[in-house]
């Protein structure tokens, strides 16, 4: 007999019982469709939160107040204007460096009211944080030298407060202070992460004088949030934070033995903390693939086990009117392979299709990759083989007779 | 070998151990069969009748004695020989009737052809030749489920007809039915003898089908102990 005709008998038995076809493809369609669709929200969701974190300013380095230390301990200190003042004239190799004040509050603008972090900065946060106007102007030097009451909105919050209204030149109310909006930033996208569109940036002298009172002083200085900087090249990033940390020492009179009382950080750290937080989501969703897999591989093998009766029986007939025992083997494995064939082949349309409606409906922007869809594609071509081929080989080496009394 | 014998055993046997105890299914059988004759095999139940029509079939193997089927010895061919024998030169009728559930009579019946390399039209020619034979032509395209016992048996007999064997074995063909349809049945294979000249092997224990064949061979307790003819 040769293996058309052979691969005709094996179709044939697929086609004769197209119940058990369709159970036995329904594992392999559930494995490779999560693994797919899971894999690829997991990618996609990576992928945007490392596109976010680099979008927060390229080489960027920020120093806090106070530390951690002594297991956990917190060290309180103020960071100061004055801080900011000498790092701004010592530190080498910084391309932009500004000093940032904010605090959460309310803008009004007739009758809508939005929370926000609102921030006093210096005209240089636009190279630090790689921000773009979309509308109007950022503020100026100017701006803070007259204690300008100016603001520039995210775009979020212009669209939240506005409601379609050209925002430029209107006034609004930051807490119990008027402001006029001179700009409104492009949206830095993505969503979700850091609200980086839910904001609103004030001259920093203005912060100071007209906006934030006692509660950005103490001890008479004016206190900082945190001074941001971007070093010249990612290279430097590390002889940045060198310098910072020895001038901010001396202006602290800390000694080489006592703990910092500031946190020098740099994108670096944060991207390398995210990186963890990736790999741990990726673990996770390929975890909860594999079981997929597995549940889907234990379908296979559920029903290969359920049919092993009518199979071997099967297999001891055909053996009875002449079939060999490798003729057998080749039908059972033509049988398996277009079962899996089929079944992988749907499986990669739906996760992709899952992929796709996930994108689509702006969940995550998921990213179907080549390699996971052959890893599942051949784990379950391998499964659907394997419990396929594994109780034929058995049912294949039984005498005609014991095959046909099998129950 | 001896005048024409297609089938000749010596000392046959064939045990089962089941777990202490060794069942003797077989316990050294002496049997010869000539081309063209037609015999009976009667024994109470459990006597090893089943088992011995296996072996001749080489559905099983024994676990001592010698055999030789149409001058080969069957001990010295190689498990795809012995797959070629059961396609082409034996036609198996098992009391169970062993039909490929859904799939129709004349797929049943196309399946010895098959395996045995037949191509395309010949296949359904000769199929349906054999479901003529045995009075199915009318029930071809029937799965065994809308078959009645005597069709289904009807439909295996064509099966183990339909490669043109040298031997027909039958273990108790009419045994899941009922005696008229077991009658027409037998009178079935009384014609294929008389028209074909083809070897008839039937194990019953229905006295009036066996009163039909000219040899009965007794079987009891895995040993022969009689061996009539006419
Ligand atoms: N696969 C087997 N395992 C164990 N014992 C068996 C097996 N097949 C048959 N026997 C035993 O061998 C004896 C003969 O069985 P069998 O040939 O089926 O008898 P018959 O067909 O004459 O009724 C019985 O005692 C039966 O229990
Ligand atoms: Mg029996």
């Amino acid at each position: 007999m040769n293996v058309f005709a052979n691969i005709r008998v094996a179709l044939r038995a697929l086609a004769t019982n197209k119940l058990r076809s369709v159970l036995t493809m329904l594992g392999i369609v559930i494995g490779v469709a999560a693994v797919v669709a899971l894999m690829a929200i997991g990618n996609g969701a990576t992928a945007s939160i490392t596109e976010q974190i680099e979008g927060i300013g390229s080489n960027l380095v920020t120093v806090f107040p106070g530390s951690f230390e002594h297991g956990g301990q917190r060290i309180q200190a103020a960071l100061t204007y004055e801080d900011y003042m000498a790092l701004e004239q010592h530190v080498e190799r910084v391309n932009a460096i500004v000093a940032n004040v904010s605090q959460g509050m309310q803008l009004t603008y007739a009758g809508n009211t939005v929370d926000v972090q609102v921030t006093a900065t210096l005209p240089a946060y636009q190279q630090v944080r790689t921000v773009e106007v979309a509308n109007g102007r950022f503020f100026l030097r100017s701006d803070g030298a007259s204690r300008a009451r100016v603001v520039v909105l995210g775009s979020q919050t212009a669209t939240d407060l506005f409601a379609g209204l050209n925002p430029l030149g209107r006034t609004i109310r930051i807490g119990d202070v008027f402001f006029e909006v001179v700009g409104v930033l492009e949206s830095k996208g993505g969503g979700g992460f850091g609200n980086e569109d839910e904001i609103a940036l004030i001259p920093l002298e203005t912060g100071y004088t007209r906006l934030f009172g006692r509660n950005a002083f103490s001890h008479g200085q004016r206190k900082v949030n945190d001074v941001s900087m971007s070093a010249a090249t990612p290279e430097d990033v590390e002889w940045v934070m060198v310098q910072i940390e020895r001038i901010l020492r001396q202006r602290h009179g800390l000694k080489l033995s006592d703990d910092l009382d500031f946190t020098v950080f740099s994108q670096n750290a944060i991207l390398e903390t995210f990186d963890e937080i990736t790999a741990t989501l990726t673990i996770f969703l390929g975890a909860i693939a594999g079981i997929s897999l597995l549940v889907g591989g234990i379908g296979i093998m559920n029903i290969m086990l359920v049919s092993v009766t009518e199979r071997t029986r099967e297999i001891g007939l055909r053996k009875a009117v002449g079939a060999r025992r490798g003729t057998i083997m080749f039908q059972f494995l033509i049988e398996t392979v277009v079962l899996s064939l089929i079944g992988g082949v749907t499986g990669i349309a739906l996760g992709w299709g899952i992929a796709y409606g996930v994108s689509a409906a702006d969940l995550v922007q998921a990213d179907v990759q080549a390699n996971t869809i052959a890893m599942a594609f051949f784990f379950a071509a391998f499964v659907g083989i394997f419990f396929g081929i594994y109780p034929a080989s058995r049912a294949a080496r039984l005498s005609p007779i014991e095959a046909l009394r099998y129950e | 070998m001896d005048n024409g014998s297609v089938i000749r055993i010596e000392s046959i046997s064939k045990h089962y151990q089941m777990g202490d105890t060794t069942v003797r299914a077989l316990d050294g059988v002496n049997l010869s069969v000539r081309a063209g004759e037609m015999l009976s095999i009667m024994g109470p139940s459990g006597s090893g009748k089943s088992t011995l029509m296996a072996i001749l079939g080489c559905l099983d193997k024994p676990t001592d004695g010698r055999y030789w089927l149409d001058g080969s010895y069957v001990e010295d061919l190689r498990d795809t020989q012995l797959a070629s024998i059961r396609g082409k030169k034996i036609g198996f009728v098992f009391q169970q009737f062993n039909l490929l559930a859904r799939t129709s009579a004349l797929e049943n019946v196309m399946l010895p052809l098959i395996y045995a390399g037949v191509r395309g039209h010949d296949k359904r020619t000769q199929a349906e030749e054999a479901l003529a034979l045995v009075g199915l032509s009318d029930r071809m395209d029937h799965g065994p489920s809308e078959l009645s016992g005597g069709q289904q048996q009807r439909v295996a007999i064509a099966r183990a007809l339909v490669n043109n064997p040298a031997i027909l074995l039958a273990d108790e063909p009419t045994g899941a039915l009922d005696s008229k349809t077991g009658v027409e049945l037998m009178d079935l294979f009384g014609k294929l003898h008389r028209e074909r000249g083809l070897t008839l092997c039937v194990v019953t224990h229905d006295p009036e089908v066996a009163a039909r064949t000219p040899r009965i061979v007794r079987l009891q307790d895995g040993r022969v102990t009689g061996d009539e003819t006419e």
